[in-house]
Parts: structure tokens; sequence; C-alpha cells
């Protein structure tokens, strides 16, 4: 403060003597003093200037040595895009296995659709008695026929409208999986504005807490990890129902 | 192995909730219900006579760990037949559940037929002991 006091008077007194100057209309004189006026404002602001470009550089240094958004950069974003790319594949499976049991499901509903309409014809004519016996022996022996057919035909619409059921799983395992990136989304979005704060702060102050590395993130034992991508398992988790009945009957299970 | 009997059905997933139920309903079991975490769960499990619960593991609020932990310590609950099916796969984890007491462990995603058959091997225990 008493800086920009002193400063402010050295000018002042540049400013009369080159107002006096011109008053008088010595031109030589005057274009002197506001040279001399312009390089002390010009000092002045190269000095800051400078200050301020070394402040961000040891700010964006210090940003560069924080743990957590190195761990986040070469780790966690490949990591989530890993699992993305996971959920993509989890999707389109469960997309596929529910269109394969739609196709498959389809065409015996026709059927159906089909022989109850026929049978439901020959049915009314023979409620309005206009049947022959042979006529009828056909339409009985067409009944049996649709019944031991229909009996296969539920038990195969059965089986796939189950595989649809299962298909559905993928919305547990993508869920949690998208849950987690959010989470690093959210902490990615975070330092950024930590940055910019940080640049922002440069110009106005120096506060060097600003620049000092946060709370390294580390894997807290018992920490969940939630479900393991293909190609990317973690060395602590079972593969399959089978290594955990095997780890389970070795506990006694 | 009673098929009426009553079951409650804890996942943070609607989906995998269904699932389950209409995997049951499959294998006969009917009379269930669902909850959407432990928080949810213990009071149902504490005021209606419960047979058998399947938890997930990963839940906001109370953790089907916490919940398995809940029921372990409840004079009440304490042998009511738990079934864990979950994501996690950590060995640390499934050691930690049988340590709680967990009955059994499926880990998703898995097949009607594993749950068929952890189910059997539950109730063969319980009707063996």
């Amino acid at each position: 403060m008493t800086d920009n006091v002193e400063v402010d008077q050295d000018s002042l007194n540049l400013a009369r003597k080159y107002v006096e100057q011109l008053e008088q209309g010595n031109q030589q004189e005057a274009d002197n003093l506001l040279t001399e006026l312009t390089n002390l404002r010009e000092t002045e602001l190269f000095q800051e200037l400078g200050k301020l470009t070394r402040e961000f550089h040891e700010a964006i240094n210090g940003f560069n040595n924080d743990d957590r958004m190195s761990a986040m950069a070469q780790d966690e974003i490949p990591d989530a895009r890993e699992r993305l790319n996971y959920v993509i594949k989890k999707t389109d499976d469960a997309a596929h296995k529910t269109l394969n049991a739609i196709e498959e499901v389809l065409p015996i509903v026709e059927s159906f659709e089909s022989s109850v309409s026929q049978l439901g014809v020959e049915w009314e004519r023979f409620l309005k008695k206009e049947m022959s016996p042979q006529e009828f022996r056909d339409l009985s022996q067409q009944i049996k026929d649709f019944f031991s057919a229909t009996d296969g035909d539920l038990k195969n619409i059965k089986i796939h409208v189950n595989d649809i059921l299962m298909a559905q799983d993928f919305q547990d395992i993508t869920g949690q999986i998208i849950k987690r990136v959010i989470t690093l989304v959210g902490e990615v979005e975070k330092s950024l504005v930590d940055l910019v704060k940080l640049g922002g702060g440069v110009a106005t102050s120096t506060d060097e807490d600003s620049t000092q590395s946060k709370k390294v993130k580390t894997s807290t034992p018992g920490e969940l990890e939630g479900p393991q991508i293909p190609g990317m398992e973690s060395d602590e988790a079972v593969s399959s129902q089978n290594d955990v009945d095997e780890l389970l009957s070795s506990l006694g299970f | 192995m009673n098929k009426d009997m009553k079951i409650l059905i804890v996942d943070d997933f609607s989906t995998m909730r269904r699932i389950i139920k209409n995997l049951l309903r499959d294998l006969g079991f009917t009379n269930t219900a669902d909850a959407d975490d432990g928080n949810t769960a213990l009071p149902m499990l504490q005021s209606g006579k419960y047979d058998f619960l399947v938890t997930d593991w990963n839940m906001p609020g109370m953790s089907g760990i916490d919940l398995l932990k809940a029921v372990r310590a409840d004079p009440n609950l304490a042998h009511l037949p738990v079934l864990m099916v979950t994501a996690e796969q950590k060995r640390e984890q499934i050691v930690e559940a049988a340590q709680a007491g967990v009955n059994g462990y499926i880990v998703k995603p898995f097949t009607a037929v594993t749950l068929k058959e952890k189910i059997d091997k539950i109730f063969e225990r319980i009707d063996a002991s």
C-alpha cells in the first residue's frame, strides 16, 4: 500500500512538471518527461507480470505433482473407459439375447394364432351342425394334434421368456459400473474447478496452501470393488461361482 | 423345503429384485416381498415372519453385510437363513460374509440353475440339522 502512495507521488510530480513544460512551450522537455512517466509505469507492470508468470508456473507444477490427479489421469480414466466399454458390451449382449428370444417366440405365437382361428371356424361349423361325421373325426384329430403341439410350444415359450428375464441382469451390473464412473467424473470436475480457482488465485494472492498436494486416495482394505470387468479383474477377486464355492467349502461350508 | 415359505428379497436395483422374484416364482416360491436396502429390510424382517432372506451386498443406506450382522445379532432373527447375491467377489469379502454367518453366496451375474442349487443346499442343511 505504501508503495502505491510513493509511486503516485512520483507520477504526480512528473505530471506536474510535464504540464509546466507544456505551458512554457518546451515541447522537447515535455516529451522527455512523458517518456520518463511511461517508463515508470511499464517497469512496475512488467515486474508484476513476471511475478504472476512465475507463480502460475509453480502452481501448475504443483498441480501436476498432485498424486490424486496423476492417479486419475494415469489409471482411473483409462480404467473408467474400459468399464464403460464393458457397459456397452453388456447392454449389447442383453439386447441381442432379448431380441433372439423374441424372434424365437413370435413364430410360435403366430402359428398358435392361425391354428386357433382355423379350429375356431371348424368348431363353429360343428356347433351349427354343419359338419359331417367324417369331418368331425378329422376335426377331433386336429384338436388332438393341436394339444400335443401346444404342450411343447408352451415349454419353448417359457424357456425363451426366462432367457428374456435373465437378460435383464445387465441393468444391475451396468448400473453399479456407471455409478462408479459418475463418482470419478465428479472428482475430475472438482479437480478442474480447483485448477481454475488456482489460476484465479495467483492473480490476486500467493496463497501457498493452494498448491499443496491433496490427500492421496489409496485402496483401503474392505472397500467394495463392485462388478469385476473381464480382462481387468482384481487379483483379490475370485473369477467364478465355482471359486466362491471352493473358497466357502475350504472355510467349512 | 416348504414352497410357501415367506422370502424377503433385498437389492437396491429394482430390475434385480424383479429377476430374483421371477426366478423364485419359477422355482415354486410365490410368497415373496422385497426391499431396497438394509434399513428398509430390517424392520420388515422384525415385524413379519420371514423364513428366508436373499440380499445384495452393496446398497446405499444399510449394506447387505450390515443387514446380515444385524440379523445374526437379533435373537428373534439369528437363525434366519441368508443367501447373499452380489457382484462383490473379492476373497476377503466372501470370507467376511462367511464369518458373519451367511448361509450361501452367489456372485452376479448368476444363472437360474445356480440360484436353485444354492437354495436347495441351504435347506438340505437346515432340514438335516
